[in-house]
């Protein structure tokens, strides 16, 4: 094996990332799904495993092949163990683009551990393993479908309901069954009807062997697709789109003092007007819209409005800043705004304190009804509390059950109240705005997220 | 499991990826993130130190410092935040001196944290004199943050380091002695952190978490950020032992029989000197760095630390010891 890596003589383990933004994806799938194998392959097939990392592999292997799964699992517990306990990071580029790994776990704490890798992913990955279908059965089902597994469609199911931009459904394994293109074009129509049925769009359905690396980095001849392998899908995923459309909305996550002096244009120094005046630069990162100079802003929840005098981007003077980039701005008039606050278009927030969402539950203290929680809303903490819990859900069916309590990995339908409005939005529309962290007041531990629905009140 | 691992290769080969200067697109997200994870460990905690050692990953953090804190047109204004260095007393001599110009130049406060004074408090009893001070660090570190009472340590640990760092978050629990529990680790959702601490607990920050080596040296590379004259390209007297080029210095002299040679070598790390080893290298540039990332084939930590080989699971437990 050495020698074999040595014979790679000096080639580029990465590459010169390109124009569009890292991609973060998660990958899903359950234990024995190739999960480990397709992202070693990923990892082996654009260099970003090292000679070194090999060599430790074959002295864990002592003669055996290798196993790449080994190369995910981090922890000295988890090799004792064989499991895998938490979301593990991994990256490597290519000629195109920076890609971020997000390798959820497939079994122990699974919600919490989807959550955790989908919040914030621009895609996810959902492995379908194609050995673990009855394939020659649907055939007497009315719609002539192969049934999927229900972990295909919790995968699915979880990263739509956290607004993951882009799902991709790898179908493994198809180096393991005698006809691969007739199995694929079942397995196809089945994630087609059921992605119809759950209301997803899927950026694609890919047959791979990621054991062979088939269709994984190298195109894979295989009637009945076309499409790019997997490694090219992903290179050309759209950025997500920043939303720069719609008012301006922006969390003040920290206030600097400017200080007293300023250097004009000319590079000459003096004080700023004022006896004892001090500037303030409101730093955040824009959610929405854009903020320019000359704006007129309003403030969260005091009201007060004031227009941008000046503005920052990192260290530079400019004269707009986009949604996804943090803006400094300094107003035209000293007010009161701290840490916490949002700055908005006037006349565009309707702020509210009490509101249906969806709750996943992360903690293994379940939910209480009534009691107070810690909330993390934008970048301000406030209390509040669980007024009902409307349903659990099924989470390979998205069904609403009967609940009266969530447990840990639970996904539930709550009503929830606020010590104080919020400007609110639904989490399908606008993910600042529209969720929440939970925090045990008594642990400190993060229990839960909030992904409002609905506003229930104008305040 | 056992996939078979294939001689071919499906990638472009290396004279296809042609070294260009890096396109900003990739680099901008990545300061963004750092930025936006600096003036948030500013924000939500009252005592914030940022650990510089003069190491790359450290001088990459303190220059996103810059430009979080530091306005254009703007004079007088400071970090709002001390540096502090945990010395072992094993140094390289020019890092020494670069940390000290580079710290001045730039009109910041620094705190040096002596491993010595842990030695002579007996708070630390090394096994033999010469021995690797690297893990004992973690106690003067817990020291300094309790005298100085940091609630919070911002670092440039990376994610691609190593495989326990991998699973770390970006805003890291500690417990009152320092230590990491990667069980008990809080799910980090969006950019919504949980910054809620007791009494003697801490946090760690890692604002380049996301970044791999090569991305370290693009952006240093673009930024033109300063660094110790050890990163390039330099003659020096080192020793080969199992793979590895041990620098010979007053610490780590030569054994008997052992076959001194001067090799064009540069670091790719930089820790405590008797367990760090350069790399054969002639990049004379930051820009001929990028070049030969792109090209390497041993990790960083793989090519250039001798504790990190003792066993797999090295790191996790210095870490969960409090180590960095």
């Amino acid at each position: 094996m050495n020698a074999r890596v040595d014979g790679l003589g000096r080639i580029a383990q990465g590459a010169v990332p390109g124009r569009k933004k890292p991609l973060r994806f998660l990958t899903a799938g359950s234990v024995d799904d190739g999960k480990s194998t397709l992202i070693g392959r990923l990892l082996f097939d654009s260099r970003a495993i090292l000679a070194d990392q090999l060599d430790s592999l074959e002295r864990q292997a002592a003669g055996a092949p290798i196993d790449l799964a080994l190369l995910t699992d981090g922890l000295e517990a988890e090799r004792e163990q064989g499991i895998t306990i938490d979301v593990a990071f991994r990256y490597f580029a290519t000629p195109l683009r920076k890609f971020i790994i997000a390798d959820a776990p497939g079994h122990e704490q699974y919600t919490r551990n989807m959550v955790t890798a989908a919040a914030g992913s621009d895609a996810a990955v959902v492995l379908v393993d194609v050995t673990k279908l009855h394939l020659d059965r649907g055939e007497g089902d009315v719609a002539g479908l192969v049934p999927l597994l229900p972990q295909t469609r919790r995968h699915a199911l979880l990263a739509q309901l956290l607004r993951v931009p882009h799902i991709v459904f790898a179908v493994n394994k198809l180096d393991a069954v005698a006809d691969p293109a007739a199995a694929f074009a079942k397995v196809r129509s089945a994630l087609l009807a059921f992605s119809h049925e759950a209301g997803i769009a899927p950026a694609g359905i890919v047959p791979i062997s990621a054991l062979l690396g088939h269709n994984v980095t190298s195109p894979w001849l295989l009637a009945g697709y076309d499409g790019p392998p997997l490694l090219a899908l992903l290179e050309g995923l759209a950025d997500e789109g920043d939303a720069n459309d719609g008012p301006t909305l922006m969390p003040v996550q920290f206030v600097a003092d400017a200080g007293s002096r300023i250097r004009a244009t000319d590079g000459s120094e003096h004080e700023l007007p004022g006896a004892g005046h001090r500037a303030r630069v409101l730093w955040g990162r824009v959610a929405r819209g854009s903020v320019a100079v000359g704006d007129t802003l309003r403030v969260f929840p005091s009201g007060e409005q004031a227009r941008v005098a000046e503005l920052y981007l990192a260290g530079e003077i400019v004269a707009r800043v986009d949604a996804g980039r943090s803006a400094g701005v300094m107003l035209d008039r000293q007010i009161d705004v701290s840490r916490g606050d949002w700055l908005h278009r006037p006349g565009s927030l309707q702020p509210a304190s009490r509101f249906a969402a969806t709750l996943a539950w992360l903690d293994t203290e379940p939910a209480v009804v009534g009691r107070r929680y810690w909330l993390r809303h934008g970048n301000c903490w406030l209390q509040g509390r669980i007024t009902a819990i409307e349903s659990r859900l099924d989470i390979a069916t998205l069904e609403r059950r009967e609940a009266g309590a969530l447990a840990v990995n639970d996904i539930g339908e709550v009503l929830f109240e606020t010590q104080q409005p919020l400007p609110l939005e639904a989490f399908a529309a606008q993910r600042e705005a529209g969720s929440l962290l939970v925090v045990d007041p008594a642990t400190n531990r993060t229990s839960g997220a909030l992904l409002v629905k609905a506003a229930l009140d104008a305040a | 499991m056992n996939a078979p691992l294939l001689q071919d290769r499906l990638l472009p080969e290396a004279d296809a990826l042609a070294v260009t200067r890096p396109d900003r697109g990739q680099l901008e997200a990545l300061e963004e993130e750092g930025i936006f994870i600096l003036r948030e460990t500013v924000a939500a905690f009252e005592r914030p130190a940022l650990l510089f050692s003069g190491g790359k990953d450290s001088c990459v953090v303190l220059h996103l410092a810059q430009k979080a804190f530091k306005l254009a047109g703007h004079s007088g204004t400071r970090l709002p935040f001390p540096l502090l260095h945990v010395d072992t007393g094993h140094n390289f001599p020019e890092v020494l001196a670069f940390r000290d110009a580079h710290v001045a130049a730039l009109g910041e406060r620094l705190i040096v944290a002596h491993l010595e004074d842990s030695i002579a408090r007996g708070s630390v009893r090394l096994g033999s004199p010469g021995e690797s001070r690297n893990g004992h660090q973690s106690v003067t570190l817990m020291e300094a943050t309790l005298e100085h009472r940091f609630d919070v340590l911002i670092g440039g640990a990376r994610r691609d380091e190593e495989k326990a760092r991998a699973k770390e978050r970006i805003l890291s629990h500690r417990d009152a002695f320092g230590q990491w529990q990667p069980k008990e680790q809080r799910p980090e959702l969006w950019t919504l952190f949980n910054t809620r601490l007791k009494p003697g607990e801490h946090m760690r920050a890692f604002p380049i978490s996301n970044w791999t080596e090569l991305d370290v040296w693009m952006y240093i590379d673009a930024e033109r950020i300063p660094l110790p004259s050890l990163y390039l390209s330099h003659r020096r007297e080192v020793v080969r032992k199992k793979g590895l080029l041990v620098p010979v210095t007053p610490l780590t002299p030569p054994l008997a029989g052992e076959v001194v040679e001067a090799v064009d070598v540069r670091f790719r790390t930089v820790g405590d000197i008797t367990c760090t080893c350069p790399v054969e290298s002639t990049a004379a540039s930051t820009a001929e760095i990028v070049a030969e990332t792109l090209a390497v084939t041993m990790s960083e930590r793989g090519a250039t630390r001798m504790d990190d080989r003792t066993s797999e699971a090295s790191m996790e437990r210095r870490k969960k010891e409090g180590y960095f």
